[in-house]
């Protein structure tokens, strides 16, 4: 298996595209992110960032979503290069 | 037969409930939380529905009380609502996988399910097609394609929703795996239910409110019992709560293959054209601030000629009333305490439609969620969140259509923290008591900036204290765990007129039921405090000098005019003669007035105010400001009426100093300069600037609006929270005005 660098998605930049390679974090908040759509193997885009650089908004197969950069360390991606 | 509405947030569903129970809607109430579900009829043909609208949401899985109604009510077990005969799934085709997932939740209920696919147009424009009948057939359950804001597919809905009443619930649905239904089944039976939904939920949801309601219920091992299954789920490769996650979409990829044809590469929507710009982060920002400057630009000049409609409306019934009651309590009651007190409502009821009408226009247009994305991190370092943003924006206008728009929080805390510090945000009734203390105090003699920067300063102190309050509110009484932010950015779309007029006239009805009331008791207190004791005698008095005027040639309210307008001359052209005419009218009408100071001076609540007068005095007052703001406890434009009877000047109205070129050089902004502390028994002026000061400074921070508490009663659903507002922010008015008094007499030597 190759090695891919695993980045969190608050890591990512406008414009780039990732993949979710898994959730970490509080139950609470994991839960909330499956809700919406954010699981493994989901492709995820960034979107915008904040005026003052938080919260980050991604398109997620036909949603937009937006959260803070702390949720999205929870969340490990591969970036689509 | 019984209908159970829910999907997620932005699926339509309330268009669709709208759409279904026409005009026909009540609101429920339940105990212990503060949601709301709508309720609502329908028919179609000989059957009729009763509609339940439950609020949206994404997932069963329940983490507060307000979350978990609705599982209770789905599951049948609230008090006094049976359980629903069908359940009705929105969801939207252009997201179709993801607002499935909830459906695959309802399917556990053993309740019949049927979908209603909305959006299909929206889905149509991106290119993306849905086979309904192969969605049917794969899902095993019936699915309508609609269109609610349309009003099509409504006529399918409720003939396949009749048909589905007596069916048997689904029997196709997600399977989970061995290992997970092994640790249901000796959980269902050791919490004693009939099925097994609740123990799912509880085995899912770690530290979700089911474990925290269960594990409150049962104290014998259960929580080891849960947290080994747990041990041995996620041992066996179903980790919590992945493994729910994994079923269910992994179940819907293979029910969707073969139902939706989507384009290879997702257009470019106008969504995605328009958010390039409005979430930018400098463009997106401007607009914002503009887009705010244009509301609140548009509520002062909108709401200028109802305003004034509704005041002279008040006046004349108020004079048509006096002509026809004779004398005596009564009257009095009618014209100064109910009409004055309905007055007051109503005469901000053209602000609050307004900046109602643009908060509803901003949400159902989507544009409201990129408000709380511009402003989050401004609104997090307060404890809050950006949803917070637009009430307490909204509240510099008016705090009334504010707290009612903290329903869009669904954080129980941050609501509260919002709600409670919205009223430190100066709101307009402010502004008499400012343009008065400024206009006498701070501006004669002196640059006018100097003016302009005191009132900035003024709504400074609110602007500055309501973040600081609601940062220690959520350090101290609220304190909790951070809420989750995530939040999904619907889609825009035209604002539908129907959609936003209901919302408008629902929110200015309930104001009116609510507010109403309160104010009304209030100010009818206030009149009785103020008229007791001996009322009737000094109304006698007062007719008689009244009518002592009229003999001298005008009647006592032509007099007055007459005074107002020899004055405005007198500013322009200095005319000796012109000062003396003044000086012989104020003559005339002094004794009126004298009777009315005395009137007020001896009644309950100046009685009360003389007595309290040692504690307001380290504030700099005297006895009569003590009076004017305790009056002024229903609505703070009372202060300026009363401190004219107070200080001999008559009833001043709360327009006249907001309209006068200079509020210095009204009657009450002269009488003021001249009053002097312990009426006459010392030459010291009673107001000095820090006494000026201290009186801003306490109708800043103070909560003297009884609609407002009224409001805080309602969103909160108890009588706790408004005592609490009305006490802190008295507290630290009270403090706040000490302080300015005290230091700024120190420093004025």
């Amino acid at each position: 298996m190759s090695e891919q660098s695993l980045h969190t998605l608050d890591q990512v930049r406008i414009g780039e595209r990732a993949v979710i390679d898994t959730l970490a974090g509080e139950a609470a908040l994991v839960q909330r992110l499956l809700e919406l759509g954010l699981f493994d193997g989901e492709e995820v885009e960034v979107l915008a960032v904040a005026p003052l650089g938080d919260p980050i908004e991604i398109l997620c197969g036909n949603s937009r979503l937006s959260l803070r950069r702390r949720e999205a360390a929870n969340i490990r991606v591969v970036i689509r290069p | 037969m019984r209908v159970a509405l829910t999907g997620n947030p932005n699926a339509g569903k309330t268009t669709l409930f709208n759409a279904l129970s026409g005009l026909r809607h009540r609101v429920g109430n339940y105990p212990g939380v503060t949601v709301e579900m709508k309720k609502g009829r329908s028919s179609f043909g000989q059957v009729d529905f009763d509609l339940i609208d439950l609020p949206g949401t994404y997932s069963l899985a329940a983490r507060s009380p307000d979350e978990m109604v609705a599982v209770d009510l789905l599951l049948g077990h609230c008090e006094n609502e049976p359980r629903p005969d069908v359940i009705l799934a929105i969801v939207d085709a252009s997201n179709l996988e993801r607002h499935l997932y909830l459906t695959t939740q309802l399917m556990e209920l053993n309740v019949p399910v049927v979908v209603a696919l909305n959006m299909v147009d929206v889905a149509a424009g991106q290119g993306i097609s849905i086979d309904a009948q192969k969605l049917q057939d794969q899902l095993g359950l019936p699915v309508v394609p609609i269109q609610a804001n349309k009003g099509i597919g409504l006529d399918k809905l409720k003939q396949v929703l009749t048909a589905a009443a007596g069916q048997s619930p689904p029997t196709r649905k997600p399977l989970f795996p061995d290992a997970f239904e092994k640790e249901v089944l000796p959980l269902t039976a050791e919490l004693g239910e009939a099925s097994s939904f609740l123990a799912r939920r509880l085995l899912l949801d770690v530290d979700g409110y089911v474990q925290k309601r269960m594990l409150a219920e049962n104290t014998n091992g259960l929580a080891e019992h849960l947290a080994t299954a747990r041990e041995r789920l996620k041992a066996a490769d179903c980790p919590i709560p992945a493994i729910e996650a994994r079923t269910r979409y992994g179940w819907l990829r293979e029910a969707l293959a073969g139902c939706i044809r989507k384009p290879a590469k997702r257009p470019v929507t106008w969504t995605d054209r328009l958010d390039r710009i409005l979430t930018h982060r400098v463009w997106g920002t401007l607009i914002f601030l503009l887009l705010m400057f244009v509301v609140f630009e548009a509520i002062f000049a909108g709401a200028k000629l109802p305003m004034k409609l509704i005041g002279d409306g008040k006046d004349a019934l108020g004079a048509a009333l006096g002509n026809w009651l004779p004398s005596g309590p009564l009257k009095s009651l009618l014209v100064d305490g109910v009409l004055e007190g309905v007055g007051s409502v109503l005469v901000f009821l053209p602000q609050i439609l307004i900046l109602f009408a643009f908060i509803a226009v901003l949400e159902d247009c989507g544009y409201m969620a990129r408000a709380a994305f511009l402003m989050d991190r401004l609104m997090a370092r307060c404890g809050l969140s950006g949803k917070s943003f637009i009430p307490m924006l909204s509240s510099v206008a008016c705090a009334v259509p504010g707290i009612m728009a903290t329903r869009v929080i669904e954080n129980r805390r941050d609501r509260l923290a919002t709600i409670l510090v919205a009223p430190l945000m100066s709101c307009s009734a402010r502004l008499p008591v400012y343009l008065l203390m400024i206009g006498a105090f701070i501006a004669p003699g002196r640059s006018t900036w100097i003016a302009a920067l005191t009132m900035f300063a003024m709504y400074g102190i609110g602007l500055v204290a309501a973040p600081l309050v609601a940062l220690l509110l959520k350090r101290t009484l609220l304190r909790g765990e951070t809420p989750i932010f995530v939040m999904e950015m619907p889609v825009y779309k035209w604002p539908s007129l129907k959609t936003v007029a209901r919302r408008v006239l629902d929110a200015g009805w309930a104001f009116i039921r609510r507010a109403g009331k309160l104010i009304l008791v209030t100010m009818v207190l206030v009149w009785a405090l103020l008229y007791f004791p001996h009322g009737e005698r000094y109304t006698a008095q007062l007719n008689q000098a009244e009518s002592d005027i009229a003999q001298q040639g005008m009647p006592l309210k032509q007099v007055e005019e007459e005074i107002a307008a020899k004055q405005k001359e007198l500013r322009e052209s200095n005319d000796p003669k012109l000062a003396a005419e003044i000086q012989e009218l104020e003559a005339r009408v002094r004794p009126y007035y004298a009777i009315q100071q005395e009137w007020k001076s001896q009644s309950w609540l100046g009685q009360a105010g003389q007595a309290i007068e040692p504690a307001v005095k380290p504030l700099g007052w005297d006895w009569r400001i003590g009076v004017a703001a305790l009056a002024s406890f229903p609505a703070r434009e009372v202060v300026v009426g009363t401190l004219g009877i107070l200080f001999s000047v008559g009833k001043v109205e709360a327009d006249t100093i907001r309209e006068a070129d200079d509020a210095g050089e009204t009657s009450l902004g002269r009488a003021l300069r001249h009053a002097k502390w312990g009426d006459g028994d010392s030459a010291r002026p009673l107001f000095t600037i820090p006494t000026a000061l201290s009186v801003m400074v306490f109708f800043a921070l103070c909560c003297q609006c009884a609609s407002t508490l009224a409001v805080i009663r309602r969103e909160t659903k108890s009588w706790a929270w408004p005592a609490f507002t009305f006490a802190y922010m008295t507290v630290l008015a009270y403090l706040g005005a000490m302080a300015v008094y005290q230091i700024g007499s120190l420093i004025g030597g």
